[in-house]
Formats: structure tokens, sequence, C-alpha cells
């Protein structure tokens, strides 16, 4: 199976360490994910006013290169990039007016239908791969392993391109059940976690976060694991410091710990809170300088 | 009869513009709360989208001064558990857009401190598409 693959910029930036775990553990799945040629950054949030046209270009250009290169569907595993490219994809098909408006400036480059596809990894995983074919894939369960899966807003909200109920999604949970974790669940997985205000406003992500954690914890969580890489980075850092911190995994490093890759693929040590202990302990990875 | 309460007099022009950038009818809120109560970002608004709603309608002072406008991310709960469907998160960009277009942007680069190398490009973009015009 192939497919197109837009990156976006964090995913070639902070979230690296999810980029090749995702890349490691879909080859693993026969699956491949082929880089777009000429792909810009997506405008990250998806501008809600009438009149404010010029911020839906960066996603437009990047469906009328897809379609430029013959594809007619493109895959993310950023969900902000795919919430916003989604969005565009939908005014686009929606709003045609719209786009010839804007293509109109460019020089009609920008011609776009609002036909492509766009898919989250989560869903590739769901609805192409399926569970079955994922826990058969299996080689070291992740059994004794407690997990809170993170959501966040952007792969769910709003409902109209959410790939899961956005009230009480299963995805994640469904996923690290087929590995052999066990899920932990509570009501803030579905809650905004302050997002770009870690730029300025720091303290208001350190309370989302704090809260959120705290109850992971007490749900017996020893760990979250989440898809957003801004989510990741306010998870990773943003802990407070009373208690040792849970670490933050992307659901794509879990996989390939279950599925038994080697963990130099997987990232495991680009991260602000140490993996390892936690790995260690349930003999997911050999201890450092432990017999081979 | 239609009867109109107003705190000001003449043409309300901010309820107007809030109302065609937003294609939100904000009469359609019957107050219920649901907003404020689903933010989770309500503790640090100095005005809960509800009564934002409201003020607007009654063409209260000072909305466009409010922090609310700032502290809203725009995760869109409220705009998913809206049992009228009004699009919440639609009426405070709009809020945002027109303060921005009047005053000017709210956050520079120039004013970042070092430590934003580290952060995430998302972040970064995010925040300036939503503080600058």
């Amino acid at each position: 199976m192939q497919i197109a693959y837009y990156p976006g910029c964090t995913i070639k930036a902070s979230a690296r360490q999810h980029e090749g775990a995702a890349l490691a553990v879909l080859r693993a799945l026969g699956v491949e994910l082929r880089e777009m040629e000429e792909w810009n950054c997506c405008g990250v949030v998806h501008s809600l006013t009438s009149d404010n046209l010029i911020r839906h270009m960066a996603p437009v250009r990047v469906f009328a290169r897809l379609r430029e290169q013959g594809n007619n569907e493109v895959a993310t595993l950023c969900d902000m990039c795919f919430n916003t490219l989604a969005r565009a994809n939908q005014l686009a098909h929606e709003h045609p007016e719209q786009i010839e408006a804007m293509s109109v400036t460019s020089g009609g480059e920008l011609n776009y239908d609002g036909n492509s596809g766009v898919l989250h990894l989560l869903q590739i995983l769901r609805d192409r791969v399926g569970w079955a074919k994922i826990r058969a894939r299996v080689r070291r369960p992740l059994r004794g392993l407690t997990v809170y899966p993170y959501y966040g807003c952007k792969l769910l909200r709003p409902s109209e391109i959410g790939i899961d109920d956005p009230e009480t999604p299963a995805v994640l949970r469904d996923l690290m059940q087929a590995l052999g974790a066990t899920v932990v669940e509570g009501s803030l997985q579905t809650q905004c976690c302050g997002a770009y205000h870690v730029v300025d406003r720091e303290e208001l992500v350190a309370g989302r976060v704090a809260a959120t954690t705290a109850q992971a914890r007490e749900r017996g969580s020893e760990a979250i694991v989440l898809s957003c890489p801004l989510c990741h980075f306010n998870f990773d850092t943003l802990q407070p410091q009373a208690s040792a911190p849970l670490p933050v995994f992307y659901y794509t490093q879990l996989m390939g710990l279950a599925f038994g890759l080697e963990p130099g693929e997987l990232g495991l040590d680009a991260h602000h809170t140490d993996l390892l202990p936690l790995l260690e302990q349930h003999n997911l990875i050999r201890p450092k300088g432990g017999p081979a | 009869m239609t009867i109109t309460m107003r705190a000001g007099s003449g043409p309300d022009e901010l309820l107007h513009k809030v109302e065609v950038l937003s294609e939100q009818h904000l009469a359609n809120c019957y107050q219920c709360g649901t907003c404020a109560a689903t933010c989770p970002l309500a503790a640090q608004m100095d005005l809960l989208p509800d009564m934002l709603i409201r003020h607007l309608l009654f063409g209260l002072p000072g909305v466009l001064e409010r922090r609310t406008l700032w502290v809203c991310v725009g995760c869109e709960s409220c705009t998913d558990r809206c049992p009228r469907g009004i699009d919440v998160a639609r009426i405070i960009e709009a809020l945002r857009q027109i303060r921005l277009q009047d005053r000017g942007d709210e956050l520079a680069v120039a004013q970042l401190p070092d430590a934003a190398r580290e952060l995430p490009p998302i972040a970064l973009v995010a925040s300036l598409r939503r503080h600058t015009g």
C-alpha cells in the first residue's frame, strides 16, 4: 500500500522521533508513505472568519501541488496539519468561489476542487490496516504497561472532520489494547492542553497539563500516549515539578516496541522526560550495559 | 412586536461586524452556559463566552478589551457542544480580527524570548496567526 505523505514543519523539527517511528512501523506493516514534493507549511490554524481568504492559501497550495503530482489522497502524522488540511479541503469542496477568488490573485496556480482525501495516520492504521493485522504483528506485547490515551482537540473537532467520536473516542484505546497494553481513561482526555499558549502564556498550559496528568495518575496510568506534536511538547516539558513526571509516548513508539523493532529507530532518547526506566521496568528494552 | 434592549443608542456596528465575520446569529443564544462550562480555559477568562455574547447583544462597552479574546485558543469544545448550534469559536475569532485591525498586532517576533527557538514550529506559527493581523 502506497500513500502520498505530507510531513509538515514540526514533524521535520521537534517531532522527528514520531516520523522515524511511524515510517519504521509502517514498513513492518507493508505500508509506504511517499513524501510529496514542494510541500509548504499548512498554516497550522484554520481561519474562522468569512473574509480572511489569504489564510487558506497555504493549505490549498498543498492540495494543488498534490494534484499536479498525480495524487488524490494524502496522509499526515501531525494533528494540526490534519485539521487544517481537512478543513481547507472541506472549504474548497463547499465554496469553490472562494478558491477561485484566491486562485485569481496567484496567477491561477491554486486551482483545486476539494475532492482529495485527507488521512491521519491513525485512520490508516484503523481503517486500512486494521487492528487484527496490527495485533498479529506484535512480537513483544506491552503486557503490564498501563497507559492513558490523550486526544486533545485537533483530531476530534469539529466533528465534521474529526476522526472519531468527539466525546468518547476509541482509536488510541483500541490501538493500545491491540498492542497488549492496559488502558485507563478519563474526562480530560479530550480537553485542549492549551496548545500555542506555550509561546507567551505558559502558565495556562502548565495548568492543563497538571490537571490531566493528575487524572491519569489517579487512574493508575504509568504513561501518557498521544499523537499531536504540540500536545507532546507541552506534556513532555511542562509537567509539575512536585512529582516524577509521567513519560509521554507517541503511539508510533509504543507500536515499534511491541513490534520488536530496534529501539534506535524509535527516538526514545529524544524526550525531555526519560522513557527508558519505565520500559526497562516492564522488560520492553534491555537496560544499558546489561546482558545482550 | 420587536423589543430591542440596548445600552447605547444608534445602530451597533460591532455586533453587525461580528455577525458578518463569524456568520453566526448571536440572538440564537439562550444563555444556557454550556460553552462556559465546557471551556478548559474559562478560569482565566475575564468574561465567559455566554456573557460575551450577551454583552455584544446589549451593546455593552469594553468587549474588545477583554482578555477572553486572547485566552480562547480555538479548541472548539464550546462549538461542538452548543445546543443552539452557535459556533462560539468563530465569534471570538471575529472579535480578535476586529481588534487586530483596529489596534495592531498583539505579539511581535522581536518580543519573543530566546527560549522560543526551542518551541515546535506549529506553536509559533499558530500563536502568531492568532495574535497578528
